[in-house]
């Protein structure tokens, strides 16, 4: 049953229609994969295991009676540590809410499981989503499948890596600067940040409100379209939430797989997003989609979005201030661990402190009180107001490009996957990294990443991020799945196809669990 | 160059209810002032004529009808808690001795 696991959604879902396999034996698949391949890999925190099984039996059995089920029912899905499930522990990557199990679940969450997908378990992030390359995580890092010295991106290392080895065909992420998008491209996966508000984040342990957003993580555009279809639309639980109705995205998925597809569609190449910092292979494989994407039909223009340049710093405001403010919330009385002071009096302050100096990672340290700063007495107005300003600028930069272009490009991160420790002790190093996914966050706009091939260099997944106006999200979908079909017709295969084999005793282990 | 000190970092860390060692507080002082001299550039293009942007969707009035829905029970909303005394949150004194 190995090869289950390198099946799409989309093809494991018509399986399970036909009833050709059962939602047990495709679980039972990835969970052995999982014991296989993630000691080593260290994609999952929590692995779902026998309520899995118990799951997917369930899925079987009313499939079996005949009941009218969602079409991805029995697929199974991973699921970011960030989104609060009740029946798995919830930590955010981080010490401070180490076993803490939610008394409710986020509504994707509520959603994946109404639509009868399978929690196969809860993947490893950087803690509380803050850092780009999971080495922020308080459980150890997960690695990248295409080399195990390399860092799976971040924030969301875990989900992609769990994606890209098969471990699982989907998975959920959160984006507050690239979190999807920047993991998805240094692991040759798919990942999709949807318009503000178009996805419900009631039940995602914040980081900045006014930049998070849930989306989909897969192998494929179609798969992560048919995942958007399930967690998307308006949530009354979420004063955020876009109350208007969305389009099918995996039919506008589909409109990309059409002949001339790409004819006639305008796409602009941001010139700030390109050039120096790049790194050659990156460069190159871009500009040799572009050329495709004129093969094709589409019309190319260079674009200028000036204030992009203020982007990494109003984030690196914007961000700590909402963060500072958000895990104010981690106070040793409702839930997570709580930490006696070695001395001094016990009194709710004291312990607040010992509490969150024993929880917090550096990294959470670092941005909380780069936010407390920003938001101080003196410092406001320089800091975080001159921040909020910069992102009307961004906004305003987007719309001027949209006036021109249907959809914005650019290389996902200006580099492939970086070595562990590479960036660890330079924040500014690790903050840079983000330049390509940050502009999309602050102005709200949809955002996808898919992979374009392997730098010649370094033989790692380059990505391509496509940005469409707020609300386009639809857009995204077509003009991404017509990308990914020429360029897998060019290579004559799938990116994933290409990542290096599991080791011997790894594929033994597996195909043993298998039996 | 910023003028970060490390007593400002200390008090900032009280404010925010983190205790931190020594080495700590010299690590993010170097680190905090590094990152402001990366991020103060911000104010070059903010102009007193540009409006501030909160939100990147604003929506506003998002209200729901005034009625009763379900919601967590007792045992659900202390189910996390690290101490309880009966159906309420027990927390450590509010006031010092002094």
């Amino acid at each position: 049953m190995t090869y289950l696991t390198k099946l799409s959604a989309a093809a494991l879902r018509d399986l399970l229609i036909s009833q050709e396999v059962s939602a047990v034996e495709v679980t039972r698949a990835h969970l052995d994969h999982i014991s296989a391949v993630d000691t080593d890999l260290h994609a999952f925190l929590h692995v779902a295991g026998d309520d899995a099984l118990a799951t997917a039996a369930q899925i079987d059995e009313r499939r079996a009676a005949g009941e009218t089920l969602n079409p991805l029912a029995g697929v199974p899905i991973a699921i970011k540590d960030v989104l609060a499930t009740q029946d798995m522990p919830t930590t955010a990557g981080s010490r401070i809410l180490e076993g803490w199990v939610p008394p409710y679940d986020a509504t994707v969450v509520a959603r994946l499981r109404a639509a009868g997908l399978v929690p196969l378990g809860k993947t490893n992030m950087d803690e509380f989503a803050m850092g780009s390359s999971t080495e922020h995580s308080a459980y150890g890092v997960t690695r990248n499948p295409w080399d195990r010295d390399r860092i799976p991106g971040g924030s969301g290392g875990g989900s992609a890596a769990a994606v890209a080895s098969f471990q699982a065909p989907l998975a959920l992420g959160s984006d507050t600067g690239g979190s999807i998008r920047q993991p998805a491209a240094v692991t040759g996966s798919v990942g999709v940040k949807p318009t503000y508000g178009g996805v419900s984040r009631y039940g995602a342990i914040a980081l900045a409100s006014s930049l998070d957003q849930v989306g989909p993580v897969s192998r494929t555009v179609y798969d992560a379209a048919l995942l958007h279809d399930v967690i998307g639309g308006h949530d009354p639980l979420d004063s955020t939430s876009l109350t208007e109705p969305w389009p099918s995205m995996a039919a506008a998925a589909q409109a990309g797989l059409k002949d001339g597809a790409l004819k006639g569609v305008r796409v602009g190449v941001i010139k700030e997003l390109s050039g120096d910092g790049f790194q050659a292979g990156v460069t190159q494989r871009f500009n040799e989609t572009l050329a495709l994407l004129v093969g094709a039909g589409a019309e190319i223009t260079e674009v200028s979005a000036p204030n992009f340049e203020y982007a990494v710093a109003a984030y690196y405001l914007i961000l700590p201030a909402e963060a500072s403010s958000n895990l104010a919330r981690f106070d040793s009385v409702r839930f997570g661990i709580r930490v006696n002071p070695e001395s001094g009096s016990l009194t709710s302050e004291h312990v607040m402190s010992a509490t969150r100096e024993a929880g917090f990672g550096p990294e959470v340290k670092r941005r909380i009180i780069l936010g407390t700063y920003a938001l101080s007495a003196g410092y406001y107005d320089a800091y975080y107001g001159s921040a909020q300003k910069v992102r009307t600028l961004i906004q305003r930069d987007f719309a001027s490009a949209f006036s021109q272009v249907d959809v914005l490009v650019s290389p996902s991160a200006p580099t492939t996957a970086f070595k562990f420790g590479e960036k660890l002790d330079d924040p500014m190093a690790m903050y840079i990294n983000d330049v390509t996914t940050i502009p999309a966050n602050l102005a709200g706009v949809p955002g996808m990443s898919i992979p374009i091939g392997l730098a010649p260099e370094d033989g790692l997944p380059v990505g391509l991020q496509i940005m469409a106006p707020a609300r386009a999200d639809a857009r995204l979908y077509t003009v991404g799945a017509a990308i990914e079909q020429l360029l897998e017709a060019s290579w004559g295969h799938t990116m994933l196809s290409q990542a290096p084999a599991l080791t011997p005793t790894e594929m033994f282990a597996s195909e043993e669990g298998a039996v | 160059m910023s003028e970060i000190t490390a007593e400002q970092v200390a008090h900032l860390a009280y404010l925010a209810r983190i205790d931190l060692s020594p080495l700590e507080i010299t690590n993010l002082t170097h680190d905090l002032g590094q990152i402001v001299d990366s991020i103060a550039k911000v104010s070059e293009v903010a102009t007193a004529d540009t409006p501030a942007t909160s939100h990147p969707m604003p929506l506003t009035n998002v209200f729901r009808d005034d009625v009763v829905v379900p919601s967590l029970t007792v045992e659900q909303a202390l189910s996390g808690a690290p101490d309880r005394a009966g159906d309420k949150f027990r927390v450590p004194a509010i006031l010092d001795e002094e």
